[in-house]
C-alpha cells in the first residue's frame, strides 16, 4: 500500500528568478537570500477547502456576472476551458481557480488603474469556479486587449488572463498567467520573459480550440494547468497521519 | 536510449500583478456584485473566542517602502494544532476555524491585518513537535513565484528553540520570523523582502 509522501519541489529553474531586472518591478521586491529548502510538513501539505457553496451562478461567466441589466460585456466572445493536474498527470479535483482581466480595450476596473481605455461598464473582470472530479474547469468572458504599462518606455502586455490556484494543499498554491496563441506581444515581454526555458513558458500560451468553440456565439481557448504533485511511497520514513 | 519518464513540468509562476485584487478580494477594491463578500475575510466564522488575537504588519521593499499593492495569505492549524483540511487526518478541526486568511492590507499604507488565534501545535515530518506558527504567502507586483513564509511567536520562547524549521535558520536571522507582542492579545510582524533585516523566505 503506498502512502502519501511529501511533494516534489518546485524547479527554482523552470520558473522564473525572483530577480529578473528588465521587469523592474522585481529589482527592489526579490529577496537577496537564497530561500530556505526544506521538505513539505503537515503545514504545507494541507490547505483549505472550498466547496462548490460558495460557488454562484454566473461566477464564471464574466460576460454577465457585473452586468446590472443582462447585458453581455462588450467584446470577442471566448471559452476558456482545461484540466488542472498534478505532475502525475493526475486531475485535481475540487480546485478553486480564481480568474482576472482586463476588459476588451485593455482596462481593468481597479480603484488604482488608470489606462486612457475606457470601463465597460457591463464588464467587472473577475470570475471563479471550483474543478470537477477529473480536474476539469471552464469559463467564458471576453478576450482581454493588450495594455501599456509603465516599465521601460513602450512596454506592452500580451493579451492575457490571471490565474490564481488552490490544490489541496498549501504547498500547490500557484499564480499564473494564461497568453493567447499567435500573439507577437508575448516574446517581447519582460513578464513572461522571465521564463528561461521555452518550454516552461510554452506552457502558459493556450491554443486556439475550435471543437471547444460554439458556432456562431464564442471561440474557444484551451488551457491545462498543472500543480505540484504528491509522492506516493511505501518508502518514505514519515509518521501515520503526516 | 532509455524509456522516457512520462512526468508533467509544474505550470510556471507569474506575478500577481498590481490588480491581484480585482480576482481575488474584489470588494476591496471596488469591483463590488460579483461576490457577496470577498473569501479569506474572516477566520472565524462564528463568534470569536475569547482568546481571539491579532496578527498585524507591513511588507517592505528593499527601499524601505511599504507595499500597498500587495495581497498577503495566511493559513495555520486551529488552536488544539489542527487543520481545517480534507487532508488532515488526525481529528476534526474546530468547525468555527477556518484557518485560512487573505487580505490586500489598507491600499493607502499597506498594513494588514488579521483576527486569528494562537495555532496550536503540529508535528514535523519526524514526528517532532513544530512550535505554532502560521505560513504567510505574499504576492504583488514585482513578485515572480510567491513568496512564503511563517511566523513564530517571540514569546513561546521554549517551543521556537525546539522548533525543527527554525533550527535550520542562520540563527542571526531567526528574529525576521519572530512576531512580538505590541499590546494586549496585538502581534506585529513585518514582512521585509530585501535588505538588512530580510525575512527568510522558504522553499518548501
Ligand atoms: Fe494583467
Amino acid at each position: 500500500m503506498s502512502k502519501p509522501g511529501g511533494y516534489i519541489n518546485r524547479d527554482r529553474l523552470w520558473h522564473p528568478p525572483a530577480l529578473t531586472p528588465a521587469y523592474k518591478s522585481s529589482v527592489t521586491r526579490s529577496p537577496n537570500a537564497p530561500l530556505l529548502s526544506l521538505p513539505t510538513s503537515i503545514s504545507e501539505e494541507t490547505g483549505p477547502v472550498f466547496g462548490d457553496s460558495i460557488i454562484g451562478e454566473l461566477d464564471n461567466d464574466l460576460i454577465l456576472n457585473f452586468s446590472s441589466t443582462g447585458e453581455a460585456a462588450i467584446g470577442p466572445r471566448i471559452i476558456v476551458h482545461g484540466r488542472v493536474m498534478d505532475e502525475y498527470g493526475r486531475g485535481v479535483p475540487g480546485a478553486l481557480i480564481e480568474v482576472w482581466q482586463a476588459n476588451a480595450g485593455g482596462r481593468y476596473r481597479h480603484s488604482k488603474e488608470t489606462y486612457i481605455a475606457p470601463l465597460d461598464p457591463n464588464f467587472g473582470g473577475c470570475g471563479r469556479m471550483i474543478t470537477a472530479e477529473d480536474g476539469s474547469y471552464e469559463f467564458r468572458t471576453v478576450r482581454p486587449g493588450p495594455y501599456p504599462w509603465p516599465n521601460t518606455m513602450n512596454d506592452w502586455r500580451p493579451a492575457h488572463i490571471h490565474f490564481s490556484l488552490f490544490g489541496a494543499a498549501f504547498a500547490q498554491r500557484l499564480i499564473t498567467q494564461m497568453y493567447f496563441e499567435g500573439d507577437p506581444l508575448v516574446a517581447l515581454c519582460p513578464m513572461a520573459n522571465g521564463i528561461a526555458d521555452d518550454r516552461a513558458r510554452d506552457m502558459l500560451v493556450a491554443p486556439l480550440d475550435m471543437n471547444a468553440t460554439i458556432p456562431m456565439d464564442c471561440l474557444a481557448y484551451r488551457f491545462d494547468i498543472v500543480l505540484r504533485g504528491r509522492r506516493q511511497t511505501p518508502f518514505e520514513n514519515r509518521k501515520d497521519g503526516l | 536510449m532509455t524509456q522516457k519518464l512520462d512526468y508533467l513540468k509544474e505550470s510556471p509562476s507569474q506575478t500577481a500583478g498590481p490588480y491581484v485584487h480585482i480576482g481575488c478580494v474584489p470588494n476591496a477594491v471596488g469591483v463590488t456584485g460579483v461576490y457577496a463578500q470577498d473569501l479569506g475575510s474572516a477566520l472565524f466564522t462564528g463568534p470569536e473566542p475569547s482568546d481571539a488575537i491579532t496578527v498585524k504588519g507591513t511588507v517592505y521593499d528593499g527601499l524601505g517602502s511599504a507595499l500597498t499593492d500587495a495581497m498577503i495569505e495566511i493559513w495555520q492549524a486551529d488552536a488544539n494544532g489542527l487543520y481545517a483540511s480534507a487532508q488532515e487526518t488526525r481529528g476534526q478541526a474546530d468547525p468555527g476555524f477556518t484557518g485560512w486568511g487573505r487580505s490586500a492590507g489598507d491600499l493607502a499604507t499597506g498594513e494588514f491585518s488579521f483576527r486569528t488565534c494562537k495555532p496550536g501545535r503540529v508535528p514535523y515530518v519526524d514526528g517532532r513537535d513544530q512550535a505554532p506558527h502560521i505560513t504567510f504567502w505574499i504576492v504583488a507586483r514585482g513578485i515572480n513565484t510567491g513568496l512564503h513564509t511563517r511566523l513564530y511567536f517571540a514569546d513561546e520562547v521554549e517551543a521556537n528553540a525546539l522548533d525543527p524549521v527554525l533550527g535550520r535558520v542562520d540563527p542571526a536571522r531567526v528574529g525576521t520570523l519572530l512576531a512580538h507582542p505590541e499590546a494586549d492579545g496585538i502581534y506585529r510582524f513585518n514582512i521585509y523582502l530585501q535588505g538588512e533585516g530580510e525575512t527568510v523566505f522558504f522553499d518548501m
